[in-house]
């Protein structure tokens, strides 16, 4: 009597535990699903521009200039001037951004001002890019007569992307446990010695990330380089950052004109005769390429970085 | 190191020589004689107060956290303080390196006296960085940098303006085999400190606090993340740091109260209720409230 009880409560509880763990891989299913949609689009896209791109995805298409003859036209100052605008928006955005972000996270009073200064860094990071394009153009180029020049170009994308960094750097910084820094603090360590010698060190990973999303953000931005007035044929390269004679380094590339991935396609894509179509995609292709080259590289930092790393 | 003073007139310039052993196992053998609340103690019982805390109140916000606490702690003496939780143990304890300062809002009122010369750790304008300068601490759970052995000891240094390698690598030796876990780590100098076990994680940041030469070593539930044989290990240490370095611990645990103290302060709700020498604080409690603790009543 209590025996066939006993077994009809125990057939009960596994009954009931099937049928809750029919939700955890009902879950599974529907995850892997939606994650694989996501990966398809990518895909088909990537694969698509590969394709109609792929007569004119040779040696020759990045050593080219543009051209009026589209199997002659190559991305040569095109991928040339896009990675010297990425050099310069990266050497603007790391120092700016970490610095702005160590500030608010580890020195700012905890008050009504700070408060304001944070939902502004969030919210900017929502404004249309054209708009940040208009600010360049009436700030930089006209106000401090920067010209249309690749500093300009730079400049401009650094303040495009400023908040997405300040807000990865003080996810990154805040990562940090609270016993390490008492540790660092309670060994007689200031406040700057607690954030150079552990905090910063220790978030790096996620600091890097934060950059390179940021700047995989920024290689694709069209609208505030046209607005600022990029070029969309150059037919020569920016002065080479090496020189013959002593220092050997010159920035005067940062102020030569410059075009960039997105403008040579945005151009290319608006011509009539079709065999531009091709340009366009092999170049669509080789900035698709970069972007997740970048993105490859931010993962693989983080895991460098953390690879010592695990609280 | 020059920053460093060191506070009690029988040791030289921060290098602390540990008495003969046989003093370590005479202190453990024989109960110390009962020392009275608030008397200053006879220089003929060879006991010399490090710090005094008088009318102590500390102030989280509007919470009065700590209520006008007195007491002395004896140099090169281990102090326990216990209590049921939230009674402000550890709340105390973080007012002898300023602890609390980095979290906005909190007050300290009254006076934590640093002897021999008379520097009030809490006295509004005095930098906490000084205090935490001259005495060290060690946290409930064992919070190493992600850096190499080596380097965790020597960070203290390092922060003190120490530069020659040669006087650093001998200090962290010398930290590395008070903390005893100099035979561990030895051959893994450069490995990091995450990849030691917890109790000898706890052993490094021990050497960690060592290696800067505090003249009190403040822990704060130092085993409460620990298994047993770790913990017996850290205990056994205390006991022997006792001949060089006033300590003061903060435990859950009444017999490791008992275990490795000498003196044992109780506290409840943000005051101090008993005092004493510890055989007689856990044999024969003054207080009905001690007693009542100590016997498992509540806590």
């Amino acid at each position: 009597m209590h025996a066939t009880a006993a077994a009809a409560a125990i057939e009960q509880i596994r009954a009931d535990v099937n049928r809750r763990k029919l939700f955890d891989q009902m879950f599974v299913i529907v995850g892997l699903l939606v994650m694989f949609a996501a990966l398809l689009v990518l895909a088909v896209l990537f694969i698509d521009l590969v394709q109609k791109g792929a007569p004119r995805l040779n040696l020759d298409f990045l050593t080219q200039f543009p051209s009026r003859k589209a199997e002659r036209a190559g991305i040569l100052s095109a991928w040339v001037g896009t990675s010297l605008i990425m050099l310069t928006t990266a050497a603007v955005t790391m120092p700016v951004g970490v610095a702005a972000a160590i500030y608010l996270e580890e020195y700012a009073p905890k008050n009504w001002v700070t408060a304001i200064i944070e939902i502004n860094v969030t919210n900017l990071a929502g404004v249309p890019s054209i708009i940040y394009g208009l600010l360049a153009l009436g700030l930089f180029v006209y106000q401090f007569k920067l010209g249309q020049s690749i500093l300009t170009a730079g400049l401009t994308l650094s303040l495009l992307i400023l908040p997405i960094v300040i807000v990865a750097t003080r996810e990154a910084l805040r990562a940090v446990p609270r016993t390490i820094r008492e540790a660092a603090y309670a060994l007689g360590a200031t406040r700057w010695e607690v954030t150079a010698h552990h905090v910063l060190p220790y978030s790096m990973g996620g600091i890097m990330t934060g950059m390179i999303i940021g700047l995989s953000r920024a290689i694709g931005e069209t609208a505030p380089l046209i607005t600022i007035g990029a070029l969309s044929f150059i037919a020569f390269l920016p002065q080479s950052p090496f020189t013959a004679e002593f220092p050997f380094i010159s920035f005067a590339w940062l102020k030569d004109g410059f075009t960039a991935m997105p403008i040579q396609m945005f151009n290319w894509v608006s011509r009539p005769d079709p065999k531009f179509q091709v340009n366009a995609a092999a170049a669509g292709a080789i900035l698709l390429g970069m972007t997740l080259l970048m993105n490859g590289i931010a993962i693989w930092l983080r895991y460098r970085f953390r690879k010592r790393i695990h609280w | 190191m020059s920053t460093l003073q060191t506070a009690s007139g029988t040791t030289g310039d921060g290098s602390r020589q540990s008495p003969p052993t046989h003093a370590i196992e005479g202190r453990l053998a024989t109960p110390r004689p009962s020392v009275d609340l608030g008397r200053a103690p006879a220089a003929d019982e060879g006991i010399v107060v490090k710090s005094r805390a008088e009318n102590l109140s500390f102030y989280y916000g509007a919470v009065k956290a700590l209520k006008g606490l007195n007491i002395e702690i004896r140099e090169k003496r281990v102090t326990a303080l216990i209590g049921p939780s939230g009674c402000g143990k550890t709340t105390f304890l973080r007012c002898f390196n300023r602890m609390h300062d980095l979290t906005p809002g909190t007050r300290y009122e009254g006076s934590i006296t640093l002897y021999p010369d008379n520097f009030d750790l809490v006295a509004k304008g005095v930098d906490p960085i000084e205090v935490r300068m001259r005495i060290g601490m060690v946290f409930q759970k064992p919070n190493p940098f992600p850096k190499s052995i080596f380097e965790n000891v020597a960070y203290g240094l390092r922060v003190r303006g120490m530069r020659s390698s040669a006087r650093i690598e001998e200090e962290v030796e010398k930290a590395l085999r008070r903390a005893a876990i100099w035979d561990e780590a030895k051959d893994r100098l450069d490995s990091s400190g995450l990849s030691l076990s917890g109790g000898q994680q706890q052993r490094l940041c021990i050497a960690r606090a060592l290696a800067t030469n505090p003249e009190i070593l403040l822990f704060d539930e130092p085993t409460s993340a620990l298994d047993p044989i770790a913990t017996a290990r850290i205990e056994e240490l205390i006991a022997e740091l006792r001949d060089q370095v006033t300590v003061i611990i903060v435990t859950h645990n009444m017999q490791q109260a008992a275990r490795v103290s000498d003196y044992t302060a109780f506290m409840y709700l943000g005051e101090l209720i008993e005092f004493d020498n510890t055989s007689k604080l856990f044999t024969n409690p003054s207080q009905k409230a001690t007693e009542d603790y100590i016997t498992g009543r509540y806590g």
